[in-house]
């Protein structure tokens, strides 16, 4: 599964760890003096470094930064200063793997070098040649670094850039992935059946094994049917080794791992959600309509005859639109400087709008709605389709459910549906972000708490193994690999009311409501489109779906917002129950960019002492004195001797942000704790407002007669 | 009568952003467009309120279809409820928010609901009635609500002045200049309280006390008037504890197309200057440069480089009120009755309203930043009591928490807006009919934006909440309180303001717990400046968007809801603690008793079904 085999393929070169020049390697012995070296985790191998290397501040126009020694490993790009870290910024929200100043190769964007003042992006042709002055280096979790190699020696720049750019650019096979050389373990069990038994593993399903998914389906009342045949990978290599299909499905073999209708979950009235990867084509229409006969029928046999289909690819930008709006998109938060960020301030709104993102976004998510409109309204069956049926079909299916289900609004519940929808769902991570890019993922309605979803993505050097099977490498959701337990806390949304299992349903109240669809699916679809007689293929199953639709979405794909409109306003007029279903506000209004992932290492918009963080952080703390005194009460109840001290008052802080100092917006992200008290004044004003009309030169008295002396 | 006054707004709590923006309405669901009212003979009506006529009345309502119903008016307002349906359709609009009433459609024309009227409003909505075409079935009611929506066209008295409504906390007390001033810690060595304006005398649109440096005699400032527009010299309107600077505001300078030149107005500035010995005193000009250049045609100008030698002139680009009222009826455009859907942001973009607030906010910034490095400011426009006003309250809003706290804004609003002479009634039109008056525009409704802003950007520091916000601009149009009625001071005073009519900060005063924001973190000593870049300025949707029934806010957010949860949660163990440290100092048999039955001591109906994560 996965794409393992496409991923060897494209690697021209040999595939073993051995694209390591010798020489890259730095031996001991030469120990340069006073040289630091980063701690390297284990199985880390440090290739080249140099010094001096001066790192620009960002938030600073005067062009100044800090010296130290820039490192490529196999797994990072890492800085070191020279200057002892001055005060000690406790960052609270802190990854173990990697700080502030380092940068998993998977990281890596774009390079760019800039070479007599002129930028350039670096691609393999340059490396040889000359090496700039300066390397700028876009991450993919949109950090910027911008580096000096002018201070070095030549040759140590030469041989750092030429190992950063390659790399970080330069196809690798998939074993050259850091995960398989990291020796880490976060526990002293190594072996996935020990992982197992362990808190987290306990709670995220992981849907590699039957149980989990007979686990599912029971807990969804789902009546399916559960295909084992897959097991070693004997029908398709693009299905999972476990999957769950409509009962009335017989032969699995005459499918060729294609068109196979996947079932997602079942609404409680019996109706479920599927998803499906066109059928396979062969020369014969008549055995592809029978194929479409039978999936669509084995879908409909699933509850009182009844579905919907629809095909996301007709009716959804597709993968590479997505891929260049997001390409436009993140373009706005890789600002290099001061003057950059106050430029593009003033064509804000319309930059966002230019880019289509959200309009993306709010597509999917109407999609969705309109899914679940027919899940929880209609009660039929819906069978989304889509070419490959592992892109936008896991967007939809797992919007659709975040919306339905409130366990997949739980922390561990989301863990698990990333896990069934996304990795056992097959969806191409390797192809989407592996290949220098990252197919980002699905919208998240603002589910748990800060991180989670984004992190879960900007580990691209793991996740494409979490599911892989016999290897031993832990997966992304053993966050103690890279979080401490106090960072972990920051992925639970202290707003969230467990269900009270008496009486009536409590609130709980995520994010407001207008947050609800933030959202960040991103591809990185390299291939150039689809062309010739494949593509004329596609088009006649297009047109065939088309003629064949039993009831498809009525009206014509972008008609439907009128009815969805009329769900939504009918939930909206229903008293809101957060352990009932949710729907997103789609008003343009109401749809707004994600702050704490987009703009997070944007200085200027940091808001000192301000931000949604001053409130959470009141929450936080009146959250554990409550805590607290419950369990002084509890123990006072319990032990009725009760002589018993007050100590634990504000002991055990659930989270204890750092009340006394002045956190910024972008807590916990920002590494940059304390910045100059100055404010921050917006440049570049003049230019911006040009107000042409005449009222512009109008007094503001209009009868004024200004007529002293 | 205090009782009568009260039940309004006591239901107002419930519905904190309701449709009815009084508060009058008391269903628990937010703008759902309309809820449950008494019958209509039961609205309660405020003292003083008079019925003038009812009339069976079709209301086109932009988001749902044609209600038929009953429309009430009184010399209040304007309140319709549904006949025909279930779900039931309310309008409370008081007759001030009017702006304009027109007839549409005439005696012969045809299709549904052609032949009523429209009325457009000053708070972002428009309402449209159609009525029966035969006998001039409007003609009364057109005359009617003309008359009352305008009364100062037709030679009637404002409803503040018929108003009877009583409360126990006097408002019109709120605001002492004195008082403020000492605050502050003026009079001192360096600035001195000159009565000279007692009768008006120096400025009719300045105050009776001002504050100038010390050193300038009360025939300085005589000279200094004749140089400034409408005489409005430089006067304190903040005093920095710390480091003695100070904000000064005033209009501009008459320098003129000859650019004369006047040694007092000089001299007066340098005083200004010296006063905590700032090297260089800073003069903010809110306009844009071409403007303070273009102001010289009429007299006007700005202060020259040549003149004042020990100043710093910085242009703050803040563009004139008919540019701001044009920007925001463009906004209304674009979000009344339908919110535009295919561009919304850039519609909002082009109708530049958040870019004008981010001038503003950003102007502030500037002056606050001056200031809290030491170096005192002079901040004026053209005439100083529009984009001046913006600026100095802003910025003290920005360097003085006190001006965050529910009484403290009170006071910042008396002071610069009232005190100063913000021409409210020329900007807002109280009862005037004259719609299209160039007069007009949204200049407070915007600086109530900027502190919308900042509340969003800093939701722990400010102690009163959005409410009270939306409340303010309510009223400010309502003409059921004095506060923002005239232009200034002076003509208050002779319209006898103060003891005719009720202050809004009576009503606000008398219930402050609607006002609270629970999140309030006191931090005296705090600067704030809030980001006034697009990435974080966003629409003030629950204000400029909040008829609309789709672009719904919760009743109350749900951090706010769990917060104040928690609160009452949390008291509630202190206290079960308490009880229990109590019982253990008692024998034991009482404290055996009292630890067995703390479940059934829990008081509290909204804590039984509430749990905490753990």
């Amino acid at each position: 599964m996965l794409s393992l085999g496409s991923g060897g393929a494209k690697s021209t070169k040999p595939s073993f760890v051995s694209y390591v020049t010798p020489e890259e390697i730095k031996s001991e012995k030469d120990p340069p003096k006073q040289e630091k070296h980063p701690d390297l985790l284990p199985g880390e191998v440090e290739f080249c470094s140099a010094n001096p290397i001066l790192k620009y501040t960002q938030d600073d126009l005067s062009q100044r930064g800090v010296f130290g020694t820039l490192f490529c490993t196999n797994f990072r790009v890492t800085f070191i200063s020279d200057e002892k870290p001055q005060e000690k910024t406790d960052k609270t929200f802190k990854n173990k793997l990697y700080g502030e100043n380092d940068i998993p190769l998977m990281c890596v964007d774009h390079i760019y070098g800039v070479y007599d003042e002129k930028r350039k992006l670096i691609t393999g042709g340059l490396v040889k040649n000359k090496y700039p002055s300066k390397m700028i280096i876009h991450c993919k979790d949109l950090r910027v670094f911008q580096f000096s190699l002018t201070f070095s020696k030549e040759e140590d720049a030469k041989k750092i850039f030429q190992g950063i750019a390659h790399h970080c650019l330069e196809e690798k096979s998939l074993k050259c992935v850091f995960a398989f050389s990291y020796m880490g373990t976060p526990s002293p069990g190594t072996d996935l059946s020990f992982c197992r038994e362990m808190q987290w593993k306990q709670e995220t399903v992981m849907f590699d094994s039957p149980e989990d998914w007979t686990q599912e389906m029971k807990r969804t009342k789902a009546n399916c049917r559960l295909v084992t045949e897959n097991e070693n990978f004997e029908l398709s290599q693009r299905l999972p080794k476990y999957f769950v299909i409509p009962l009335t499905i017989g032969d699995l073999f005459s499918y060729q791992g294609k068109g196979l209708p996947i079932w997602c979950w079942s609404h409680y009235s019996g109706c479920a959600l599927f998803k499906a990867s066109f059928p396979p084509v062969t020369q014969e229409d008549g055995d592809f309509q029978k194929h479409l006969d039978t999936m669509i029928n084995a879908v409909a046999h699933n509850h009182l005859y009844s579905v919907k289909t629809e095909d996301l690819s007709e009716s959804l930008p597709n993968i590479q639109d997505i891929q260049q709006s997001y390409n436009k998109f993140k373009q706005f938060f890789l600002i290099e400087n001061s003057t950059d960020f106050w430029l593009s301030d003033v064509k804000w709104f319309s930059s966002l709008e230019s880019s289509g993102w959200l309009d993306i976004i709010r597509q999917c998510l109407q999609k969705a709605v309109e899914v679940v409109e027919c899940l929880e309204k209609d009660n039929t069956n819906v069978l989304i389709t889509e070419e490959e049926g592992t892109d936008l079909c896991c967007v939809i299916s797992s919007l659709a459910q975040i919306m339905l289900d409130p366990y997949y609004r739980t922390l561990m519940g989301f863990q698990s549906l990333v896990q069934k929808e996304w990795v056992a769902g097959c969806h191409a991570f390797l192809d989407r972000c592996n290949h220098l890019h990252q197919k980002d993922k699905e919208v998240i309605i603002a589910c748990s708490f800060l991180p989670v979803s984004s992190d879960a993505i900007l580990q691209p050097e793991k996740s494409p193994l979490a599911q892989s099977g016999p290897l031993s490498c832990p997966t992304v959701w053993d966050w103690s690999v890279q979080f401490d337990s106090k960072a972990q806390n920051f992925f639970f949304n202290p707003l969230y009311l467990e269900k009270v299992k008496h009486d009536r349903a409590v609130r709980k109240p995520h994010k407001p409501k207008h947050q609800r669809n933030l959202s960040l699916p991103s591809t990185a679809f390299k291939t150039p489109p689809k062309k010739g007689f494949f593509k004329d293929e596609t088009d006649s199953l297009k047109k065939m779906l088309r003629v064949k639709r039993l009831s498809r979405w009525r009206g014509s794909p972008d008609a439907p917002t009128a009815t969805t409109r009329e769900f939504f306003e009918s939930w909206q007029h229903r008293p809101l129950d957060y352990h009932g279903l949710l729907l997103p506000c789609l008003d343009g209004p109401a749809v707004h960019i994600w702050m704490q992932r987009y703009l997070r290492w944007i200085p200027e918009v940091y808001i000192l002492g301000g931000g949604s963080v001053a409130v959470m952080t009141k929450l936080m703390e009146l959250l554990s004195q409550v805590q607290d005194l419950k369990r002084v009460l509890e123990q006072r109840d319990s032990s009725q001797a009760a002589k018993l001290d007050h100590r634990p008052y504000f002991q055990h802080r659930l989270l204890s942000f750092d009340s006394s100092g002045r956190l910024s917006s972008s807590f916990p992200f920002a590494y940059t704790c304390y910045r100059s008290f100055k404010p921050i004044i917006p440049t570049g004003l003049m230019q911006s407002l040009m107000v042409t009309d005449s009222l512009a030169s109008q007094e503001d008295e209009a009868s004024s007669v200004v007529s002293f002396v | 009568m205090v009782e009568e006054a009260n039940p309004a707004m006591a239901s107002a709590p419930i519905a904190p952003y309701n449709s009815s923006p009084l508060g009058n309405s008391s269903s628990p669901n937010a703008s759902r467009e309309s809820l449950k009212m008494e019958p209509l003979a039961d609205v309660a009506m405020l003292p003083g309120e008079e019925r003038v006529i009812d009339k069976d009345i079709i209301y086109i309502c932009p988001f749902n279809a044609a209600v038929k119903g009953k429309v009430f008016i009184t010399n209040y307002r304007l309140y319709f409820k549904n006949t025909d349906s279930e779900m039931p359709v309310t309008l409370d609009v008081p007759l001030g928010v009017i702006s304009r009433v027109e007839k549409m459609g005439g005696a012969s024309s045809r299709g549904e609901n052609s032949y009523g009227l429209e009325i457009t409003c000053k708070d972002m909505r428009n309402l449209r009635f159609a009525l029966k075409q035969e006998g001039h079935s409007r003609r009364d009611i057109f005359e009617i609500i003309f008359k009352y929506a305008f009364p100062l066209s037709h030679g009637m008295q404002l409803f503040a002045f018929l108003s009877q409504e009583k409360y126990e906390e006097n408002g019109w007390n709120v605001y002492e200049a004195m008082e403020e001033y000492r605050r502050q810690g003026v009079p001192n060595s360096e600035w001195r309280i000159t009565f000279i304006n007692k009768n008006y005398e120096l400025c009719d649109t300045y105050p009776t006390i001002l504050v100038v440096p010390y050193k300038a005699t009360d025939e300085d400032l005589k000279r200094v008037a004749t140089f400034r527009s409408r005489c409005r010299i430089p006067v304190l309107s903040w005093f920095h504890k710390e480091n003695h600077a100070v904000i000064t505001r005033c209009s501009q300078p008459l320098v003129g197309m000859s650019g004369k030149r006047n040694k007092d107005d000089e001299r007066y500035l340098d005083l200004i200057r010296e006063a905590n010995g700032t090297t260089k005193l800073t003069i903010y000009d809110a306009r844009p440069n071409v403007n303070a250049v273009a102001n010289k045609a009429t007299g006007g100008g700005y202060e020259g480089d040549d003149a004042y030698q020990n100043a710093e002139l910085v242009f703050l680009d803040i563009h004139n009120i008919h540019v701001m009222r044009e920007s925001l009826k463009k906004l209304k455009d674009i979000v009344y009755p339908n919110v535009e859907e295919s561009h919304w942001l850039s519609s909002l973009e082009s109708t530049h309203w958040l870019e004008h607030i981010k001038l503003v906010l950003s102007g502030a910034i500037q002056v606050a930043d001056k200031v809290s490095s030491g170096s005192s400011v002079v901040v004026h426009c053209s005439d100083g009591w529009d984009r001046t006003a913006q600026l100095t309250s802003l910025s003290m809003l920005m360097l003085d928490s006190y001006y965050r706290t529910l009484r403290g804004f009170q006071v910042l609003l008396e002071k610069e807006w009232i005190g100063f002479g913000h021409k409210f009634a020329s900007r807002i039109g109280h009862g005037d009919k004259n719609h299209a008056d160039q007069d007009r525009s949204p200049i407070f409704v915007q600086f109530i934006d900027c502190v919308w802003q900042m509340t969003k950007q800093f939701p722990t520091a400010f102690e009163f909440n959005e409410r009270l916000l939306v409340v303010i601009l309510d009223h400010l149009y309502s003409c059921r309180f004095g506060t923002f009625l005239y232009n200034c001071e002076s003509a208050r005073e002779s319209n006898n303001v103060r003891a005719k009519t009720v202050s809004l900060w009576s009503s606000v005063n008398s219930d402050t717990s609607l006002y609270i924001n629970p999140f309030y973190t006191p931090e005296s000593s705090r600067v704030l400046y809030p980001v006034a870049s697009m990435r974080h300025l966003e629409l003030w949707v629950t204000y400029y968007i909040r008829w609309n029934p789709r672009i719904q806010h919760q009743q109350q957010s749900p951090v706010e809801q769990r917060y104040k949860e928690l609160l009452v949660l949390r008291d509630q163990y202190l206290k079960k603690l308490e009880e229990l440290q109590l019982s253990d100092s008692t024998p034991s048999s009482t404290h055996l008793t009292n630890s067995s039955t703390p479940n059934a001591a829990t008081p509290n109906q909204h804590i039984t079904h509430l749990q905490t994560p753990f």
